[in-house]
Parts: structure tokens; sequence; C-alpha cells
């Protein structure tokens, strides 16, 4: 994977603007910014840990062709898809999915931190309700809590213990779907078959606008 | 025949024993009151939510939204998609959107659906619960079948994000929509005053952060007993369980004394049509909500 992340930093030399226009998903709304800095003060997020740089300061970063310190970036993981920013933009810059662009692009050239929560849950959703076409609520819950590990994993559940008690009581959490007894839709082999179709597609297209065989 | 009939796109979080169950059985109940014919889309898949988009990328993302709209468009042909849930309704529009600004996207689109034997031919409408509601029948159809007015009761209506932003209801603003608070009076409750309606819960970072979104949905408990409120009503699942099962939580972490009910507006819809507890779904909330209980068995 960081192959990819040198390929793309080759192929786009300075040109971090283009690169994050060609790549990202949304990326071509990145120039729209005027700076204004609305979407930072809308954002929920806004000063916890980990809000490195909002998304006005990204919008810069790239336009000064700063690759690293964007790729190094956190904000972009910190995006809780709340919409406040994207319809309060005066320039109609639809921020969040540019966020999502963002995080997208810096995980897939496998520049996202290792382990980084919201990428973590990210993939493991992804999965999840791909396997079946529907989400198995307590195997998503599971593979997060035990992300960091089979102890880390225990000491999270008994911390959820009485979460999870009050959602069983309230016939809101089945725990047979731990086991696969679940949701499904019937025709997971045409869901997976056109999954498999529309990932090839998106790769060559993303493949084609940098002009590489889309080969490692 | 019923008076409306729609594609219905209940959601992963609506089955049976899944986290927003007693959604489902409330709008349910109420449908059936309202008259309004709601056909499940045979097979329908989940719509990847927002949180995906770093794993799934645009194009699968869209595939999946698209072969709902083409399982609706073959087998319930003229009949508006309606989804109950805010992210359901939210990914399935925003691929609606984009499927038919960019014929690129479409054409990609329609290759992958050609691999699950469907195409698209044209893509329905996609409408929240919500908006079937105000817009369809509108407040004083919802007030006819009122027998029991909730008198007295004081809600804090908590829209939240994505049933409010991008999309939003027609009519409404994104600060500060009206309609949450019109269905409540319409049922005769009382809408508070308070100044968190439309903060976000932290969405799925409750997973992935929780003390970052455990902080965000302290302060919109915190503003809706400040306003005076005794229960909690939301359009939104993943908000409803949000600001519900992490009280306890809470409560630790910030030494608070949290335990407010979160209800769905279709609970409050159903038990003032008369509706036992059961049909309301009451059973299904971890923070009991006992006021109506006992306002159901009266």
């Amino acid at each position: 994977m960081s192959d990819m992340n040198t390929q793309m930093a080759d192929r786009y030399k300075n040109n971090f603007l283009k690169e994050i226009e060609e790549q990202a998903e949304m990326g071509e709304w990145v120039k729209m910014c005027m700076q204004c800095g609305l979407c930072s003060g809308s954002c929920p997020t806004n000063f916890h840990t980990g809000w490195d740089h909002p998304p006005q300061e990204i919008f810069m970063l790239i336009r000064a062709g700063k690759r690293e310190e964007v790729l190094n970036a956190q904000g972009m993981y910190m995006c809780t898809s709340c919409y406040n920013c994207y319809v309060r933009c005066p320039r109609k810059v639809p921020v969040t999915h540019v966020m999502h662009g963002i995080a997208e692009y810096a995980y897939r050239i496998g520049r996202a931190p290792k382990n980084q929560p919201s990428m973590h849950l990210s993939k493991t959703f992804w999965t999840n309700a791909t396997k079946n076409g529907r989400v198995n609520e307590v195997q998503l819950t599971q593979s997060l809590y035990f992300k960091d590990g089979i102890g880390a994993g225990i000491k999270k559940a008994m911390e959820m213990q009485s979460v999870a008690l009050g959602l069983v009581k309230a016939g809101r959490l089945n725990l047979l779907e731990a086991v696969g007894i679940a949701h499904k839709c019937k025709d997971v082999k045409g869901i997976h078959a056109m999954l498999a179709k529309a990932e090839e597609l998106e790769a060559k297209n993303k493949a084609a606008k940098a002009g590489t065989t889309g080969k490692e | 025949m019923a008076r409306k009939e729609y594609a219905f796109y209940p959601g992963c979080s609506s089955q049976k024993g899944a986290s927003a169950s007693n959604y489902l059985v409330s709008v349910e109940s109420m449908c059936k009151t309202l008259d309004i014919k709601m056909t499940e889309i045979p097979d329908w898949n989940c719509c990847g939510a927002s949180i995906s988009y770093a794993e799934s990328g645009e194009l699968p993302r869209i595939a999946m939204n698209a072969r709902n709209f083409a399982l609706a468009e073959t087998n319930l042909p003229g009949q508006d998609i309606v989804a109950t849930c805010a992210a359901c309704w939210l990914g399935s529009r925003e691929s609606k959107e984009r499927l038919e600004h960019n014929s690129g996207l479409m054409a990609d689109t329609q290759t992958a659906l050609k691999e699950a034997g469907l195409q698209i031919k044209v893509i329905p409408e996609v409408r929240h619960m919500v908006e079937v509601l105000i817009e369809d029948l509108g407040y004083d159809e919802l007030k006819k079948p009122v027998k029991k007015p909730l008198d007295g009761m004081k809600f804090a209506g908590y829209v939240g994000c994505q049933t409010n932003r991008p999309f939003g209801i027609a009519g409404e603003s994104f600060e500060n929509p009206m309609y949450l608070d019109k269905l409540i009076e319409t049922v005769g409750g009382e809408a508070v005053k308070y100044d968190q309606k439309v903060t976000c819960c932290g969405g799925a970072l409750a997973f992935s952060e929780p003390e970052k979104a455990q902080g965000q949905i302290k302060d919109i408990i915190e503003a809706a007993y400040d306003g005076g409120a005794e229960m909690i009503v939301t359009p939104c699942p993943l908000c409803q369980a949000n600001v519900e099962v992490y009280q306890g939580q809470i409560n630790k972490r910030y030494g608070t004394k949290f335990d407010i009910p979160v209800l769905y507006y279709s609970q409050l819809m159903t038990l003032a049509y008369g509706g036992s507890a059961k049909e309301a779904g009451l059973k299904g909330n971890v923070v009991r909500a006992r006021k109506l209980e006992e306002f159901a068995a009266k």
C-alpha cells in the first residue's frame, strides 16, 4: 500500500491539488473554498483531541501543496457526517463529502494512521454490511471491541455490559446474531458479483485519471 | 385499497431483534391507523450508511443503493420509496441525486447492476416517513384519529442531523426545523424550547470515539432537561439509540443523573391514536417511559 503512496506522489509531482481533484471523491471542490472558516466553526467535534486541522485549513494546505501535512492530518477522521458544514458553506462546497473523500484517499494509499478508530469502523461496517447484504449488529459490535486484541476486547465488553443488557432486555439485541443467525439478503451472490464489478470499474477509472495501468 | 401506498425501505436497524426494532413496530401501528400501505422492497439491502465511505469508495456504495432502486421499480412500479431511517434516506437520496446528474456514474452503475441481473430505468422518488406524514397527509389528517391526546406531557423534539441535513424537510430551516414540534403538538403534547434540537449525537463516532460522542450527547440531554422536557422524541434510529443507551455511561463519566426516555414520533402517534404499549413498542425502550406506559394502560 505504501507503494501506492509513492506512485501517486511521483505521478502528480508537486501538484497535490490536482492529485486530490482527480483521486479523492469530490476533490474537485477544494479550489472553491474561500477560507471563511464557517465549516470549522460548525463542526461538532471542533476542539476535541485529534482535531489538528479543521476543514478550511486542510483545503488551504492542499492548495499550498503541503502533501505530507495533509496526509498526516487527523482532522478529516473526526467527521461525524452531521452535514453542518455542508449546509452552511456559502460557496456550496459539500465539505462533508470532501472530508470523506480526503480520508478515503489517505486510507486507500496506505496513509491513514494504523488503527485509526473511525477508519477501522468504516472498514468493519462495510465488510459486515456487504457480507450478507444487511448489517449484523452483534458481529459489528464484537469486531469493534476486539480490534485491539482479546484482552482489550474483554475489558471493553465488560464496560459495555450494562448497555448490552439493556438492549437485550428491550428486544433490540439478538445474541443469535453472534453466531451468524441473522437477517440476510436472498441474492447475496448477486450482490457480491455487483460489488466486485463496481470495485473493478472504480479502480480502473481512478487509474485512468492518474495515467497508470492500475497494476502494482 | 389503502389511501396511500409506498415501497418501504425499513433498513437494517429496524429489523426484528435489531437496535430500532421498536421503531418499526410503532410505524406499523401508526400506518395502520392512517390507512397507509407500506410494502417492503423485496430483498432490499443495506445503504452503506455514511460511515462506510472509506472502505466502500463511491461506486460500490452507490451500486448498493441502486440495487434497491431497481428492486423497488421492478416489483413496486410507480411507488415512492419510503425510508424510516435517516441514514437509509440520506444514502438513497444522495445516490439518486448523483446518478441523475452524472451519466458516467450511471453507466458504470448499470454495468455493476447487470451482474446482479438488474437495471434501472427510472429512479423512484426517495422519501422519509416524516415527509409522507406531513406532505401527503398533512397535520390536520394526522390529528383526526387522535383519541387520547398526550395532554400535559413535555417533550424535547430532537431532530438531529441526517433527517435535517443536507436534504431536510421541504419548507423547514436547517437551524430550527419546526416539523417535529408540530407533530408533538398534533398529538396533544407540549414541545419545549431548548437549544440542542439539531446538534449531532456523534453518529457512528459513538462506536469509534465514544468519549467525543458522549460529550455531545451529554449537552443534548442537559439542554432537554433545562428546557423542562420529561422525554425526548426523535425521527432517527441512531439519534434514538445514542441518546438513550449511553446515559448510564455518561452518568459515570460526568457525575450526571440522566434518566430520560427517548422515543420515536411514531410511538407518540400510536399512543395518541389509542394504541397499546405493545403496539407503540414501548417495551423496546431501554430507559422505560413509565409515564407513557401508565398512559397507555388507562
